[in-house]
């Protein structure tokens, strides 16, 4: 095993990281910018050292900089941890040339996997189930040939394209002519090739992905599914497993294909294979993440495993310790991800100090977090701030517990999106569990009013009790540079709130 | 003493007199007692009529004032009628010339009106970027933009003027 691993990230992740290796008896080196001297991951590690601006760039991005800390450090082996550097096979190979283990998978690996073209291709070799469709370009004749062979609704994508361009939903046989037309010669006209290709709709299409892990000696299971249905703009607020909507059956089906995907590209160590899931609960292989998830927890909480734990051995060249039959799966875990976010503003990122915090704990629930009192949350990365997970026995205690937890959590000084996963966990759709990746901004869309407030005369006296024991309370722009940004705020200015209220009001 | 509080828009009168173990409170001209004790800063918890609550005092970087109590946050104005600071209801409405204020800090990634330009209450005037997110600050008010006081690229702190709409 390591005796000294470089934890190369930074924020809850990092802290997560940190812990596995203390639990482990290994030495964490934590990696630091400018603006994060006093973050939770450098109080935590054995070692720190400071890599620079907070530009990514010039820091956590950068290569030659963290690589010179594992050389001072006599680091033996890099954890990238999730975003920044984990997913870049340049950097995996930069370590192995220069003598450090990477923990996760090899380059080649990432480089066969990182790609979704790539990845589709190879993955149709190995006989994976993909959304039905054709792979390149179709005549006319050819593209109505196959759209009756999958069935309507199809889609219509510019193979050139991206970004919406030259797509084309098609419902009917009717629609197809005049809907390839139109995509084509928007594919020529944004591409400057009018090739399209077509694929079949999925309608109301959930994300459910497959946790697997592969070691070094040819052996790879799967741990199971999470549901990852619940997302805002294509970012995941809220995870769970077991799936609504998965069985044991289908958990094995799913798991064996993901198992295949590993095998087809060699993978080691942790990774995940995300499927998009039709109504019929058909699924469809989407792509891989060659990587530790933000969402592992909920694996854990429900597998028994440390996934952490494991990626040291593994990465260390030990065999998984169990084999497939040996994995079981107790109880349900919810994940709540807690960002640093205005839920009245348009869930605008709300930087800033953290005056108070009030933590929750008790039964059933884990959190994972890079925040504490007084702590300034920087500008320049990730809002995300903590993970609040619960574990019961089945989905409807889990759900109790958790509003239970997201009563007992205070976060001020800045804003939070705590309340929307309350608003998530009592509506009637998720508690049903009928959801797709179009669930949240369905939610949204809908007007909400929090319907708890039956208290407004004890929050009258409780403010006129605060305004007279404690006058100066915590004023955050009164403590002045205590914010880090030197901005002195007087108490309460008329000017800026109603600069604020009327200048960011809703589009 | 007696305070004005505004809760969620309502007003409520707010009389209080500390006596040895409780509070005697009237909100409203109606009695309550109650037992409050500040837990550690900005907790309070209060005991009134057999039932407990914890209050949360939470204000913003903006200076608006939130008590939470359980998953309720009510929003909170408390006017002091000794305090020299002048209503709020005086002095918001259009007239005059308003300042466009960041509120947190970040970078201006464009700037979408000229000075001199008529603008229309709510149209976007500057875009700012904070945590790799981009948003559009609005105009408080129908007018014209008397001054821009930022650049494309720069870093702004919380509450500096980026514009003056007039």
């Amino acid at each position: 095993m390591f005796k000294r691993v470089l934890i190369a990230n930074r924020g809850e992740i990092a802290v997560r990281l940190i812990r596995g290796c203390r639990e482990m008896g290994i030495e964490s080196v934590a990696v630091f910018s400018d603006v994060d001297r006093k973050a939770l991951h450098v109080r935590k590690a054995d070692h720190a050292f400071h890599i620079g601006p907070a530009t990514a760039s010039e820091s956590y991005l950068n290569f030659d900089k963290i690589l010179d800390v594992a050389r001072r450090s006599k680091a033996e082996a890099i954890h990238p941890g999730y975003g920044f550097l984990s997913e870049n096979a340049r950097f995996a190979r930069a370590c192995a040339d220069a003598g450090f283990k990477f923990i996760g998978p090899t380059p080649e690996s990432m480089e066969m996997m990182g790609s979704k073209t790539r990845a589709r291709q190879n993955m149709k070799r190995a006989a994976i189930p993909m959304v039905p469709g054709s792979e390149r370009g179709l005549a006319y004749e050819a593209a109505e040939k196959l759209a009756d062979e999958i069935r309507y609704p199809v889609m219509l994508k510019a193979a050139a394209g991206g970004g919406g361009k030259g797509m084309r939903m098609v419902s009917t046989r009717e629609e197809l002519r005049s809907a390839y037309e139109n995509a084509s010669s928007e594919a020529q006209r944004a591409f400057g090739d009018s090739e399209v290709y077509l694929e079949k709709f999925i309608v109301n299409p959930r994300h459910i992905e497959m946790q697997i892990f592969g070691d070094e000696h040819g052996n790879a299971v799967y741990l199971g599914e999470r549901e990852c249905s619940v997302q805002r703009r294509h970012q995941k607020v809220l995870e769970e497993s077991p799936s609504p909507i998965v069985d044991a059956d289908m958990r094995r089906r799913m798991g064996e294909v993901a198992v295949r995907v590993a095998q087809a590209a060699n993978y080691h160590n942790a990774g995940t294979v995300e499927f998009l899931v039709d109504e019929q609960r058909n699924f469809y292989f989407l792509e891989m993440n060659t990587r530790l998830q933000v969402e592992h927890p909920v694996t854990e909480l429900v597998t028994g495993l440390d996934l952490v734990h494991l990626q040291m051995k593994v990465a260390s060249g030990e065999k998984l310790p169990f084999r497939q039959e040996d994995i079981t799966w107790r109880g349900h875990a919810i994940e709540c991800r807690v960002y640093a976010e205005d839920p009245d503003n348009q869930y605008f990122p709300s930087p800033g100090q953290i005056t108070r915090l009030i933590s929750p704990s008790g039964p059933g629930i884990r959190r994972d977090s890079g925040m504490y009192e007084g702590w300034n949350v920087p500008i320049e990365y990730d809002p995300l701030l903590a993970k609040l997970i619960g574990y019961g026995e089945t989905r409807e205690q889990v759900i109790e517990r958790l509003l239970r937890a997201l009563r007992e959590y205070f976060v001020g000084g800045i804003k939070t999106n705590i309340s929307l996963f309350r608003r998530i966990l009592h509506d009637p759709e998720f508690r049903s569990g009928k959801l797709d990746t179009g669930f949240l901004d369905r939610l949204l869309e809908r007007p909400y009013h929090e319907s708890d407030g039956q208290h407004p005369v004890m929050a009258a006296i409780g403010a006129a009790i605060f305004a007279t024991l404690e006058p100066n309370g915590t004023l955050p722009g009164v403590a002045a540079g205590a914010n880090g940004n030197g901005a002195a705020v007087a108490p309460v200015s008329n000017w800026r709130r109603n600069a604020r209220a009327e200048a960011l009001r809703e589009r | 003493m007696t305070y004005d509080v505004v809760v969620d828009g309502r007003k409520h009168q707010v009389e209080l007199d500390r006596g040895d173990k409780l509070w005697l409170c009237k909100v409203d001209g109606k009695p309550i007692e109650v037992d409050a004790a500040l837990t550690a800063r900005d907790v309070l918890s209060l005991l009134a009529g057999g039932k407990a609550y914890e209050v949360k005092r939470e204000r913003s970087l903006q200076g608006e004032l939130h008590m939470v109590i359980g998953s309720a946050r009510y929003a909170v104005d408390v006017q002091d009628p000794r305090s020299l600071r002048t209503r709020r209801s005086i002095g918001a409405s259009d007239a005059g010339p308003q300042k466009l204020k960041s509120p947190m800090p970040g970078k201006i990634v464009r700037i979408l009106v000229s000075e001199k330009d008529e603008v229309k209450a709510g149209q976007g005037i500057i875009v700012m970027e904070a945590m790799k997110m981009q948003n559009e600050m609005k105009s408080p008010k129908d007018g014209r933009v008397q001054k821009i006081l930022t650049a494309e690229g720069a870093a702004v702190n919380a509450g500096d003027t980026l514009a003056i709409i007039d």
